[in-house]
């Protein structure tokens, strides 16, 4: 059963993963549809970040991971390079667990 | 490190809604727009450095052990639920997506129907349909093996990275260096991940307890941070800002009345509302092709090799 239900979710994923690579690359989309791939990323990437930086599961919480992000949105306003954005994320979020500020 | 700067903006007036100048390239190359920045599209006068193999290496290489430390404590958490060590790693090829294998292990930790927790898992992974569709613009397609295994490498890093590293097409010099561009990093980026991922779920699932937490060095806090610097040059546009508040204010709004995955999926519609934003004349082919010549942003008139 385990193992019917492990395959059931590696082959319903990559169905899902191929559906762009198979129907939509290569070829010329509908103006609507091209428009809308160049602003889905704008959407799913602030989604990520905010799901994953104030998201636990089904509840919201604060946590040592705004801190993180935070310091990382002034280092992506200071125009830093991609490294030191990501080192000052993850940083500033185990500095503060470090110190027992937040969880 | 960005040559973005609010007078080349002005300069450009409205067709600067989308975003005018590529995102810096996370090696710290300065990207193309130079005093060429604006001409006429497909001049060829693109003086920006090739993107090397050993650039991408470096960019990739700390993805990689981030992604590992994640698969560590996958492999662990997967045989702490059960699954025999080899299971566990055949499930990080088979899958290859992190949080819905997470997802997975979770319920059968709980005690819960196997099913229930592929269907947690699948639930997670809807926003691949929409994250394929983003990566596909740029993808060249070709036979059906080269198209299923670019579908293999969809994950969050390749497909966030690689489009994000180049930043939005139209704010691109040349379209077509923007695609090759695009696809290199997304392959190099995705085969990084297959590798630490499934490496890393080996050895957490066979060598058990010797890992730490991630959680102790901010790794959690990694990705999320990489995501916001990844998202900055939308941010320059109306709709790109347009989709991306939605897109937060929908996966937080969700967050805690539905089941995990379903508030990505619906941030998706953040970029179908923004949409909705009128587009700058002449920003793009789209609406007036004639227009375009004159714009800098005259993808659509390149052929799709």
């Amino acid at each position: 059963m385990t193992i019917v239900a492990l395959i059931a979710l590696a082959v319903g994923t990559y169905l899902m993963k191929s559906v762009g690579p198979f129907a939509a690359a290569g070829r010329e989309l509908p103006p609507w549809l091209d428009r809308l791939a160049t602003l889905l990323p704008a959407a799913l990437l602030a989604a990520l970040v905010a799901t994953q930086t104030v998201g636990d599961g089904a509840t919201l919480t604060v946590d040592a991971r705004l801190a993180g992000v935070g310091a990382a949105a002034v280092a992506v306003a200071c125009k830093a390079p991609f490294g030191v954005v990501v080192l000052a994320g993850a940083g500033v979020t185990a500095l503060i667990r470090l110190l027992g500020w937040g969880g | 490190m960005r040559p973005f700067n609010r007078t080349t903006r002005e300069v450009r007036g409205e067709a600067a809604d989308d975003p005018v100048v590529p995102t810096g390239h996370a090696d710290g190359h300065a990207p193309a727009p130079g005093p060429g920045d604006g001409a006429a599209p497909g001049s060829g006068s693109v003086d920006a450095p090739e993107l090397s193999t050993r650039s991408l290496l470096v960019q990739t290489f700390p993805v990689a052990l981030a992604v590992g430390a994640y698969g560590l404590s996958y492999g662990v958490l997967a045989v702490a639920a059960g699954l025999s060590p080899g299971l566990a790693t055949l499930s990080s090829l088979l899958v290859l997506a992190g949080g819905s294998q997470f997802a997975f292990v979770g319920v059968l930790a709980g005690g819960g129907n196997p099913m229930a927790g592929a269907i947690g898992g699948l639930l997670l992974n809807v926003r691949y349909l929409a994250f394929g569709l983003a990566i596909a613009r740029a993808l060249p397609g070709g036979p059906w093996w080269r198209r299923g295994l670019d579908s293999y490498l969809i994950v969050d890093e390749s497909v966030a990275l690689a489009l994000g590293s180049a930043g939005p097409e139209s704010a691109h010099p040349d379209p077509t260096r923007w695609r090759t561009d695009v696809v290199r990093r997304f392959r190099v980026m995705g085969w990084g991940v297959v590798i630490a991922w499934i490496s890393a779920t080996a050895v957490g699932s066979y060598g058990g307890q010797l890992i730490g937490d991630p959680e102790v060095l901010g790794l959690d806090a990694a990705f999320p941070a990489g995501f916001l610097a990844l998202l900055a040059p939308w941010l320059r546009s109306r709709a790109g800002k347009v989709a991306a508040v939605l897109g937060v204010v929908l996966a937080l709004a969700l967050t805690p009345v539905t089941p995990p995955g379903v508030p990505i999926i619906a941030a998706a519609l953040g970029g179908v509302l923004a949409l909705r934003v009128p587009q700058p004349a002449g920003s793009l082919a789209v609406t007036s092709p004639a227009t375009d010549v004159a714009a800098s942003a005259g993808p659509h008139e390149q052929e799709r090799p």
